[in-house]
C-alpha cells in the first residue's frame, strides 16, 4: 500500500469502528440502563423489553457487531490487496 | 458412596484423563511454543480456548446465583453486559493490532512501544492481577471437591494443582490451549443440559433463552407477595449512574486483562485474531445468555419449594447444602451465618423481603445455584456429576491461563529482558517452567487458605485493569504521538487513584461511602478517565516518540508483512 491507500484504508476502518461502537453503547448503556424504564412498558416474547436488552439482547447484539466487523474488514483487506488466507501464519 | 458421588468421580476421572492425554501430545520445546503456542492456533480453537480461559469458576458457579439473589434480577445485568461487552472493545480496538505487533506479553508491548520503566509498571500490575484471580479459581476447585466427593478442601486443591502442574509445565501455552478447548466443551455441555431440561420441564420450551420469558410474570408476582421488589424492575438496588459505572468498569477491565489479551498473540495472523475474538464471544454468549435463565428458573423453584415450608418438609438438596453452611439463616450482627431456624416459631421457614411484615429466616449463598440446579430441578445423578466436572473444567482452565501470564512475565519480561539478556532458549524455558511451578504452589496455598478479601478483590481486579492498561494500550495504537512519559504517568495515576479509592471505600478497610456514592466496583471507570486525561496531557509536554517508532505504530494498523514489524520481531532495537 502507498501512503494514499494507507490513509484511505485507515479512514474507512475508523468509520466502521465508530458506527459499531455507537451501536454497542446504544444497546448496553442506552437500552439496557438509561432508557430501561421506558422500554420496560413494551413486551417482547414475554420479557419487558428493557430487561430483555439488559440480560439477552445486548449480548446477542455484541456477537453480531463483531461478526459484521470481521466481515467488513475482510472485504476491506481484499480491496486493498492485504487480505490474509486461512492457512497463513505471520511472524511465527 | 452415594450415586451423586459415584457419577462425579466417574466424570472427574474421565475428563482429567482427557486433559492429561491432550497435554502430553502437545508438549513443547521452544519459548515461542511455551509463551504463545508458536502463534499457530486456528481461530475457532483459539476462540474456544479464550472462552474457557475467560469463563472462570465465578462465571460457571457464581454468575447465575449473583443475578438471582445478590442482584435480585435486574441489578445482576451489570455482570452479563460487562463481561461480554468488553469483547467488542477487544475485537475492534486491540486484538488485530496487538497481534500484528507480535511478541509474547502485555509488558512486551508496553516496554517496546514506550520504555523500560513502563514495562516494569506493567509487569507488576500483570502479576498482581493474575495472582488475585488465580486464588479464587483454586478455592472453586476446593468447593467442588468438598461438596461432591466428600474429601477435604486441601486434598481437592492438591489434586487440582497436580493436574494443572502436569499440563501447564509440560505443554506451556500449546498444552494449555488445546486442553482449554476440551475444557470449554465439557463446561458448556455441563451448563446447557440442566438448563435445557429445566426449561423444557417447566415451560415446555427447550430453549432456556425463550422459556425464561414465560415465567417472569409468575416470578414477579411471587417476589412481590414475599415483599421483594419485582425481578425485572430496574434500579431497586443499584442507581442508574452506578449501573453505568460498574458495567463500564467491567467492560473496559475485560479489554485490559493480561490473560485475555495474551490470547490474541496465539492466533495465526491479524485476520485470525479478529476471528478469534468473534468465536470467543460467540462461545461465551452461549453460557452468558443461559445464565440469567438459570437464575430465574432456580429462583422460582426455590421460592416454590422452600418458602413457607416447615424444616421437616424441606427437599433433599436443601439439607445437603445446609450441612456445608451455604444455606443458612440471615446474617447475624457479627457477620456470621447461623443454621436455618424457625425464628418466629410459626412452624415454617419464611423467605421474605424488605417490605414484608414477617422477618426473613433464610439466606442462600450465590455459589450453590448452578451446582444445585440439577437437584433442584429433579434431574438424575449423572447430570449432577457432569455439572461438577464442568465446574472443575471452568476453574482449572482459567487457573492455567493465569499461571501462564505469571510465568511468562517472570521468564520473559524479568529474567530475559532484565537479568540475563544472553539467556539461551533452553535457559528461558527452564526459568519459565520453574516460575510456573512456583506460581502453582503459591496459588494452591492461597486456594487452601483464601485471604478473607479474595472475593471482593477479584471484582476489583477489573477496575484496576481498566484504570491501568486499557488507556495506554489504545492510545499506543491509535495515537502516534503518545509518549513514554505520558503512558507511564497515566498508568501510575490511574492505578494509584483507583487503589486508594478502593481501600477507602471497601467494607473491610475504610468502609466510607466515597464520593457521590460511587461503589468501589464502579470507580475503575473514573480511574480510566483520569488515566486518559493524564496520558494525553503529559504527552503534550514530553519528548515525542522517535520517527521510527511512529512509523512502527503506523505499520501495525495494516495486515500483512511489513518491514519494521518484521525487524522488531527479530529483536532489532527500534527506539
Amino acid at each position: 500500500m502507498d501512503d494514499n491507500a494507507r490513509r484511505d484504508y485507515w479512514r474507512r476502518n475508523l468509520r466502521l469502528m465508530a458506527v459499531l461502537l455507537t451501536i454497542w453503547a446504544l444497546v448496553s448503556y442506552g437500552a439496557g440502563i438509561v432508557f430501561v424504564d421506558a422500554l420496560n412498558s413494551l413486551t417482547f416474547i414475554g420479557f419487558p423489553l428493557g430487561f430483555w436488552f439488559a440480560q439477552q439482547g445486548s449480548i446477542i447484539v455484541f456477537v453480531v457487531l463483531i461478526a459484521v466487523y470481521v466481515w467488513r474488514m475482510d472485504k476491506l483487506d481484499d480491496e486493498f490487496g492485504v487480505g490474509e488466507t486461512e492457512s497463513e501464519v505471520h511472524h511465527p | 458412596m452415594t450415586d451423586i458421588q459415584l457419577w462425579t468421580l466417574v466424570f472427574a476421572v474421565i475428563t482429567f484423563s482427557i486433559y492429561i492425554g491432550i497435554a502430553y501430545r502437545s508438549r513443547v520445546s521452544d519459548t515461542a511454543g511455551f509463551y504463545v503456542a508458536g502463534g499457530g492456533i486456528p481461530a475457532y480453537a483459539n476462540g474456544a480456548a479464550i472462552a474457557a480461559d475467560w469463563m472462570s469458576a465465578a462465571s460457571f458457579i457464581s454468575l447465575a446465583g449473583i443475578v438471582a439473589f445478590a442482584g435480585n434480577g435486574y441489578a445482576g445485568s451489570v455482570y452479563l453486559m460487562g463481561w461480554t461487552g468488553g469483547y467488542v472493545l477487544l475485537a475492534l480496538l486491540l486484538a488485530p493490532y496487538l497481534r500484528k505487533f507480535g511478541k509474547y506479553t502485555i509488558p512486551d508491548f508496553v516496554g517496546d512501544r514506550y520504555n523500560e520503566t513502563a514495562r516494569l509498571v506493567a509487569v507488576v500490575a500483570a502479576i498482581v492481577v493474575s495472582f488475585v484471580y488465580v486464588a479464587g479459581q483454586m478455592a472453586g476447585v476446593g468447593l467442588v471437591f468438598t461438596r461432591f466427593l466428600n474429601v477435604n478442601t486441601t486434598t481437592g486443591v492438591v489434586i487440582g494443582m497436580a493436574i494443572v502442574f502436569f499440563y501447564a509445565v509440560l505443554g506451556g501455552m500449546k498444552g494449555i490451549t488445546w486442553t482449554q478447548v476440551a475444557q470449554y466443551t465439557v463446561l458448556i455441555i455441563a451448563y446447557l443440559i440442566p438448563a435445557v431440561a429445566v426449561s423444557a420441564k417447566v415451560t415446555g420450551v427447550p430453549l432456556p433463552q425463550i422459556g425464561f420469558g414465560r415465567i417472569l410474570d409468575e416470578l414477579n408476582g411471587l417476589q412481590q407477595d414475599l415483599g421483594f421488589a419485582q425481578y425485572t424492575e430496574a434500579f431497586t438496588q443499584t442507581s442508574r449512574m452506578n449501573m453505568v459505572l460498574i458495567t463500564a468498569a467491567l467492560m473496559f477491565g475485560t479489554a485490559g486483562l493480561p490473560h485475555v489479551i495474551v490470547r490474541f498473540y496465539t492466533a495465526k495472523s491479524v485476520r485470525a485474531a479478529r476471528f478469534s475474538a468473534l468465536w470467543a464471544l460467540f462461545f461465551i454468549s452461549l453460557l452468558y445468555t443461559t445464565a440469567p435463565s438459570v437464575a430465574a428458573f432456580s429462583k422460582l423453584q426455590i421460592i416454590n419449594d422452600v418458602s413457607g415450608k416447615s424444616l421437616a418438609d424441606m427437599p433433599g438438596w436443601f439439607n445437603t447444602w445446609a450441612q456445608v453452611g451455604l444455606i443458612s439463616g440471615p446474617k447475624a450482627a457479627d457477620g456470621s451465618l447461623p443454621p436455618v431456624t424457625d425464628l418466629n416459631g410459626d412452624g415454617v421457614i419464611n423467605f421474605t423481603g424488605a417490605t414484608s411484615q414477617t422477618a426473613n429466616e433464610l439466606f442462600i449463598n450465590n455459589d450453590i445455584i448452578v451446582l444445585a440446579s440439577p437437584e433442584i430441578g429433579g434431574l438424575p445423578a449423572p447430570i449432577v456429576g457432569l455439572v461438577a466436572a464442568g465446574a472443575l473444567a471452568a476453574a482449572l482452565s482459567t487457573a492455567s491461563g493465569l499461571l501462564l501470564v505469571i510465568s511468562s512475565s517472570v521468564a520473559n519480561d524479568v529474567y530475559y529482558k532484565k537479568i540475563n539478556p544472553a539467556a539461551s532458549e533452553k535457559q528461558q524455558l527452564l526459568v519459565g517452567r520453574i516460575a510456573m511451578g512456583a506460581a502453582i504452589v503459591v496459588a494452591g496455598y492461597l486456594g487452601i487458605n483464601p485471604p478473607g478479601f479474595v472475593a471482593q478483590v477479584v471484582a476489583l481486579a477489573f477496575g484496576l485493569a481498566a484504570a491501568s492498561f486499557f488507556p495506554v494500550l489504545v492510545l499506543g495504537i491509535f495515537w502516534k504521538n503518545c509518549t513514554a512519559k505520558g503512558a507511564m504517568w497515566g498508568m501510575i495515576t490511574g492505578l494509584v487513584v483507583t487503589m486508594a479509592y478502593m481501600v477507602w471505600t471497601i467494607d473491610i478497610y475504610g468502609n466510607s461511602d466515597g464520593i457521590w456514592g460511587i461503589p468501589e466496583t464502579g470507580f475503575g471507570t473514573v480511574g480510566m478517565i483520569i488515566n486518559f486525561v493524564v496520558t494525553i496531557a503529559v504527552s503534550q509536554f514530553t519528548e515525542k516518540p522517535s520517527p521510527i517508532m511512529q512509523e512502527l505504530v503506523e505499520e501495525i494498523r495494516y495486515p500483512g508483512r511489513t518491514k519494521l514489524v518484521a525487524a522488531h520481531l527479530k529483536g532489532e532495537e527500534l527506539h
